[in-house]
């Protein structure tokens, strides 16, 4: 069984790698039990995305 | 390939026009934007400066037509995060990135403390849930906090965590760009994550979304 630290390790490599199918069935198994571990998913998501965000908002301009 | 562009171009009499089109307020308001993003991934004023100079130049003297303002900012924005990128090559050169600062040893033990022995969350540390986190792509005053929490990050820890989301490099070339293993690379990224969750969680999120 992954503990909650382990978990957030994963969930942060998994923006960086493909994970094994087995890594990723141990995740799912833990986040389903987890809600701590889920909404830092969700957070990390969240990050990734205000990241683009941040990013794609500077070529275009809040003026355009 | 800006020299390719203006090899392949006859005598072009309109440049000077095309130029002109841009007016002083526009390029100093893309200007200002450039060099915002240029200090915050570089942190160092004279260098971002000098980079974001160069790519202005470099796009307007390109030859190229830009259909409007957003065209030409697009344009000196892919030049500039090449500038980009050559700086903290070259900088990457001198420094080592592996090494672990003050800072960074405390931002683990930080992270460390939310946990209970066995790894598992402590009661009152495990993440709580944000909401409708993504209104707060929408709010200004949210993305003074979000910059606010990447320019806490250690440099180091920065450096990598910024090749990785701003300039987009896959990992495996942010490792060899910066001549870290790909572990490594995985727990500086893990590092500046957990960091930047709790820098926005405490500074955004806790009060409901409103400013810290």
């Amino acid at each position: 069984m992954l503990t909650c630290k382990e978990v957030t390790h994963l969930l942060s490599e998994g923006q960086d790698r493909k994970l094994t199918v087995a890594e990723r069935v141990r995740l799912e198994m833990h986040l389903l039990m987890c809600t701590g571990c889920s909404n830092f998913r969700k957070q990390m998501d969240f990050l990734r995305k205000a990241c683009r965000r941040y990013i794609h908002s500077l070529p275009s301009g809040k003026q355009d | 390939m800006l020299h390719e562009t203006m090899a392949a171009l006859p005598a072009c009499p309109s440049l000077p026009a095309m130029t002109a089109a841009f007016d002083a307020e526009t390029l100093s308001s893309i200007r200002r934007d450039l060099l915002r993003f240029a200090r915050l991934q570089l942190r160092d004023d004279a260098l971002a400066e000098d980079v974001v100079q160069e790519a202005i130049a470099g796009a307007l003297a390109g030859g190229r037509e830009f259909a409007g303002r957003s065209a030409l900012k697009t344009w000196v924005f892919a030049i500039l995060r090449n500038k980009i990128v050559d700086a903290i090559r070259e900088r990457s050169r001198s420094i080592n990135v592996s090494a672990l600062s003050a800072e960074e040893e405390a931002m683990d033990e930080t992270f460390d403390s939310l946990f209970k022995p066995n790894a598992h969350w402590q009661a009152d540390e495990a993440p709580a849930a944000w909401g409708d986190p993504e209104a707060a792509l929408d709010q200004e005053q949210f993305w003074a906090v979000f910059e606010s929490c990447l320019k806490h990050l250690p440099a180091n820890t920065a450096r990598v965590f910024m090749m990785r989301e701003f300039l987009e490099f896959d990992t495996d070339e942010v490792c060899a760009e910066l001549s870290i293993s790909t572990s490594n690379c995985h727990v500086i990224l893990h590092r500046a994550r957990a960091g930047l969750r709790r820098c926005l969680e405490q500074n955004w999120f806790a009060d409901g979304g409103t400013s810290c």
